[in-house]
């Protein structure tokens, strides 16, 4: 199933709960109200939409650092011959939350997320080590925005 | 004999127990909140604590950023956002914080940061992730950055990705 695919009541679902859920006794009542459709209902679409992987994931979005851990946007220049073999070290380090290949010298790119500061730059060094290739660490500085809102 | 608590150390051991069940909200809710009509009552129920005690801790961490939101998190991709670029920008150091919050304020840029540079194999400072449904339409996205951003900026490029090789989303572990 694909956007395309979504209904009108997906489409307000998806849009809603991209904002934020209240907290109250009856949070799904509330939304339901504003959408004008019924709680049982919308519980379910939500349901399907999660089963459908058009969402990923529904429930409280935290800020890593803010609870004391540490991320960090990680980048690699690996030759096209050896991406496959590094792909699959990088990735067997459970630190390494998601990983993309990008189109670009620098054409690996992963987040790492760890417990402390000390914990990432261990594993920066344990990547490197394992592949043999230099990890670029670029930590964020500063945040401007995050806040995804992809209206469909 | 006498028992004798200052207020402070009650106060701190309060402080301790909602740090403690802080921790406990944040693994109990990795996998999502419970589809019911009372999710709260549910998972409360699960940390042994009351409803009313369990709402009061999501509000405090929400107003303190600890909790962004409780939301969806889309999967862009399957939504028919199949062009994502990281747009990444050398911008003058003197103005870049002040531009990063005009380019993180554009509707279609989901996350803005500044990040060090890594000369000279990567010259850029400002990142800011731009969805969209085609290539064409995330090229326009970058340009109205470029725009924005004049001559502050040196040099600009997107990276689009090619292929997810690992999406776990984040998993916080206990110590």
């Amino acid at each position: 199933m694909s956007a395309t695919r979504l209904d009108n009541i997906d489409r307000a679902i998806v849009n809603r709960l991209q904002q934020g859920l209240p907290v109250c006794d009856e949070p799904y009542q509330a939304v339901a109200d504003e959408l004008g459709i019924s709680e049982k209902k919308l519980l379910k679409r939500i349901q399907q939409l999660l089963d459908d992987r058009l969402l990923t994931r529904f429930g409280p979005l935290f800020d890593a650092e803010r609870l004391g851990g540490a991320l960090s946007l990680c980048a690699m220049k690996i030759p096209l011959d050896r991406f496959d073999k590094v792909s699959e070290q990088v990735n067997a380090f459970d630190q390494v939350a998601h990983n993309y290949e990008r189109e670009h010298l620098l054409n690996m790119w992963f987040v790492l997320a760890t417990a402390s500061a000390e914990e990432k730059n261990e594993v920066v060094r344990e990547i490197e080590s394992v592949t043999g290739h230099r990890v670029f660490d670029m930590p964020k500085e500063r945040e401007y925005y995050v806040g995804l809102h992809l209206p469909v | 004999m006498s028992v004798c608590i200052s207020r402070s150390e009650v106060d701190a051991e309060k402080e301790t127990d909602s740090a403690e069940l802080d921790r406990r909200i944040v693994f109990a809710t990795q996998a999502g909140l419970p589809l019911v009509s009372r999710p709260y009552d549910e998972l409360a129920d699960r940390l042994g604590v009351s409803s009313e005690r369990l709402q009061q801790r999501l509000r405090a961490m929400l107003a303190d950023g600890r909790m962004r939101r409780i939301a969806a998190v889309p999967n862009h991709y399957r939504l028919g956002y199949v062009a994502n670029g990281m747009s990444v920008w050398d911008v003058d150091d003197r103005c870049v914080d002040a531009l990063g919050e005009r380019v993180g304020a554009l509707d279609f840029v989901s996350h803005c940061y500044r990040r060090p540079r890594h000369p000279p194999d990567w010259p850029y400072n400002l990142f800011a992730m731009v969805h969209a449904h085609d290539r064409d339409e995330a090229r326009d996205k970058v340009e109205r950055i470029a725009a924005l951003l004049g001559d502050a900026c040196r040099a600009h490029e997107v990276l689009f990705s090619k292929r997810i090789l690992k999406k776990t989303g984040m998993r916080l572990r206990p110590d």
